[in-house]
């Protein structure tokens, strides 16, 4: 498949921007929009020298998005300062996971990031006493019916979302960052272990770099939706670029810590992609190591075939004639991946009969 | 319908300037295509090469649904961000669409849900809350010396303090629709749609001099809080600037997305600006107030 002109552009800002046409313009901005990397788009420009090079009328666009990108990091830092002062009312640290953690911690992989929600993970024993403190500060779950609650709370790694009373804000709440019914079973008592602080005074951490990057994959490799998934995908890559950067080791360490987790498949598949799709520098011993620890074995063709199809703007002129199937395909594998048949099909029978709900 | 609009419309689609942006329109519903012969004709034109800001379309689902209650459906770039309406209100949707494509991607702007009409490049900005007969007054200004900047849109430059026009067909509803079409011959008013949310919904043209008009900005003068009041005389009164501020906020579309500019930039509107309330039951008398507000007779 023809290399997006997107990623060629996020890519080789220097090479393809200066000489896109206003055609190619419409496109680039369409396709930056659905796959929502406008605002890194903007940056990348600026960043290259390439920004005088960018004709007025895509820069209204870029402009638009650099003014939502603030507006969004402001309110994770006000989200984030709010959760801290809740949390340690019960003296529980604040682990933030995810976009929320790459902006705080100052990573490029949250620069320019657009936000969906803010993500945190809590020991399971302190669960409950973490959802009654965050109520008592106005966070508190949707409207759900008693099968819904349920099933979060029977099945899932998080609480039921929650959405802050008066400032709409939405947080997930995390014990672990599989369902215990998953195939793989990483224990989230080893990744809080390692958790690094980012605020000592605040009493904020995130997962250790290496934990991020293997989060990061498990979370894109389990889910079953893609319209982030390209996003999903940079952020992985500019992840890989900063930490590998600042160790010697690092390579060694993150295939060690991949098989610690039991997450040497999802780890395996995002280096893999990372290489195959954003010409990431991956050293390839490090993909032979990987992928002969995960068992992957005939299916990466297969997987392949998929992926390739989703790792994509989320956009008409990206699809060909499989992508809905492989999307199609990729959903059921998610779900697949989260939970064994006996219990999957009766659930997603149930949210067959519902209408307008996901399972 | 064999013009050279319909056949663009109805293959890769009609791509027009308005205000400052492009925007590509397509669709095969019969409702769209009237409407906009109707009412888009004067807008420029773009050529095949050109940069579009907003691809949209109205289409309607295949299936049963074309006979059993016919819905359409609105499309931007290929997705649908809202849920099909009945078929009936098909360009009543696309105008609606329209206005959010504009709203929620144009943050290079500050924009106020208002009407801003203009005289002399000096503007009149209407906030008002639906119901309040914003659109009717608007309407009948516009027939009355008044250049239209938008209906529904006002959209200031956070660097130059400046309104840019984004002139749009006027929405009217209900009685208005009647009102307006009596009130001058010249009105041309598109599809009728019954039974929106909102009641019955038809579109006002933009008289051809207002488009060719669209790129010249204006200063925002004079805010006007208007209420229609069933018989009442109309009349003007001083309007406290901290209770228009909070009007204008609170019903602005990105405010919040803006933040300290936006509140820098509301203040310092407020600041130059003269602020009223206004009550009116009558066109005609309401087209003398502001006539008197132009000449700086109030």
């Amino acid at each position: 498949m023809q290399t997006p002109l997107l990623v060629d552009c996020l890519l080789h800002p220097k090479e393809r921007v200066p000489s896109l046409s206003l055609n190619q313009w419409d496109l680039l901005i369409r396709q930056a929009r659905q796959a929502r990397l406008m605002a890194r788009l903007s940056l990348v420009c600026r960043e290259n020298g390439v920004w005088d090079a960018v004709p007025e009328q895509s820069k209204a666009h870029l402009l638009s998005a650099d003014t939502v990108a603030a507006k969004q990091r402001q309110t994770v830092d006000w989200e984030v300062h709010a959760l801290s002062k809740a949390l340690s009312r019960i003296d529980v640290p604040l682990v933030l996971l995810k976009g929320s953690a790459y902006h705080i911690a100052g990573l490029d992989a949250g620069r320019q990031r657009v936000f969906n929600d803010v993500d945190i993970l809590v020991p399971r024993e302190l669960i409950s006493k973490v959802e009654l403190t965050l109520r008592n500060y106005g966070w508190i779950t949707g409207i759900m019916d008693s099968y819904d609650q349920r099933y979060y709370r029977k099945w899932m790694h998080e609480l039921p979302p929650l959405r802050h009373i008066t400032r709409k804000s939405s947080l997930d709440v995390h014990h672990s960052i599989l369902p215990d019914t998953a195939r793989f079973h990483p224990d989230p008592k080893r990744l809080l272990a390692d958790a690094v602080c980012l605020d000592a005074q605040r009493n904020i951490y995130a997962l250790s770099p290496l934990d991020r990057i293997i989060h990061s994959a498990t979370h894109l490799f389990h889910e079953g939706e893609f319209e982030n998934a390209l996003r999903d995908l940079f952020d992985l890559k500019y992840l890989l670029d900063e930490f590998s950067g600042r160790d010697a080791q690092f390579w060694q360490k993150l295939t060690a810590r991949a098989a610690t987790l039991d997450l040497s498949l999802p780890t395996f598949y995002a280096l893999h992609y990372c290489r195959q799709v954003l010409d990431s520098q991956i050293p390839q011993d490090t993909l032979d190591a990987l992928r002969g620890a995960s068992g992957v074995g005939l299916r990466k063709s297969a997987m392949d075939f998929l992926y390739r199809r989703v790792l994509r703007p989320d956009h008409q002129s990206c699809d060909d004639g499989f992508s809905g199937f492989a999307r199609w395909c990729l959903f059921v594998r998610s779900h697949y991946m989260r939970m064994p048949l006996h219990l999957l099909v009766p659930h997603l029978f149930r949210k067959a009969m519902q209408p307008d709900s996901k399972g | 319908m064999n013009s050279r609009l319909s056949t663009e419309l109805q293959n890769e689609g009609l791509k027009i300037r308005i205000g400052p942006f492009s925007v590509s329109v397509q669709s095969q519903l019969k409702t769209v295509l009237l409407g906009m012969e109707q009412l888009y004709r004067d807008y420029p034109s773009l050529d095949a090469q050109d940069f579009i800001d907003f691809h949209v379309a109205i289409k309607a689902p295949g299936g049963l649904r074309r006979w059993y209650h016919p819905q359409a459906l609105f499309y931007f770039d290929g997705r649908q961000p809202f849920k099909p309406l009945p078929y009936s209100q098909a360009f009543a949707f696309f105008e609606w669409g329209l206005n959010w494509c504009f709203a929620q991607h144009s943050n290079q702007y500050l924009i106020f849900h208002a009407a801003v009409i203009a005289r002399d490049n000096k503007a009149v900005i209407l906030p008002a809350p639906p119901g309040s007969g914003k659109s009717t007054l608007c309407a009948g200004l516009i027939h009355r010396g008044w250049r239209l900047l938008s209906d529904e849109l006002c959209m200031i430059n956070p660097q130059t303090g400046l309104i840019h026009p984004v002139p749009r067909p006027v929405s009217l509803k209900n009685q208005s629709i009647d009102i307006i079409r009596n009130y001058d011959a010249a009105a041309e008013i598109g599809p009728i749609a019954h039974d929106t949310a909102k009641g019955t919904v038809a579109h006002l043209k933009v008289p051809h001099e207002m488009i060719t008009l669209q790129e010249q900005t204006a200063m925002p003068t004079w805010v006007v809080l208007p209420k229609y009041v069933p018989e009442a005389a109309a009349t003007l009164i001083d309007m406290d600037k901290g209770d228009m501020f909070m009007e204008v906020a609170l019903n602005a579309f990105n405010y919040s997305v803006l933040g300290a500019t936006a509140y820098d930039m509301t203040a310092d509107l407020m600041d130059r600006c003269h602020c009223y309330r206004f009550s009116y039951s009558r066109l005609d008398d309401a087209v003398k107030v502001f006539d008197q507000l132009f000449e700086g007779k109030v």
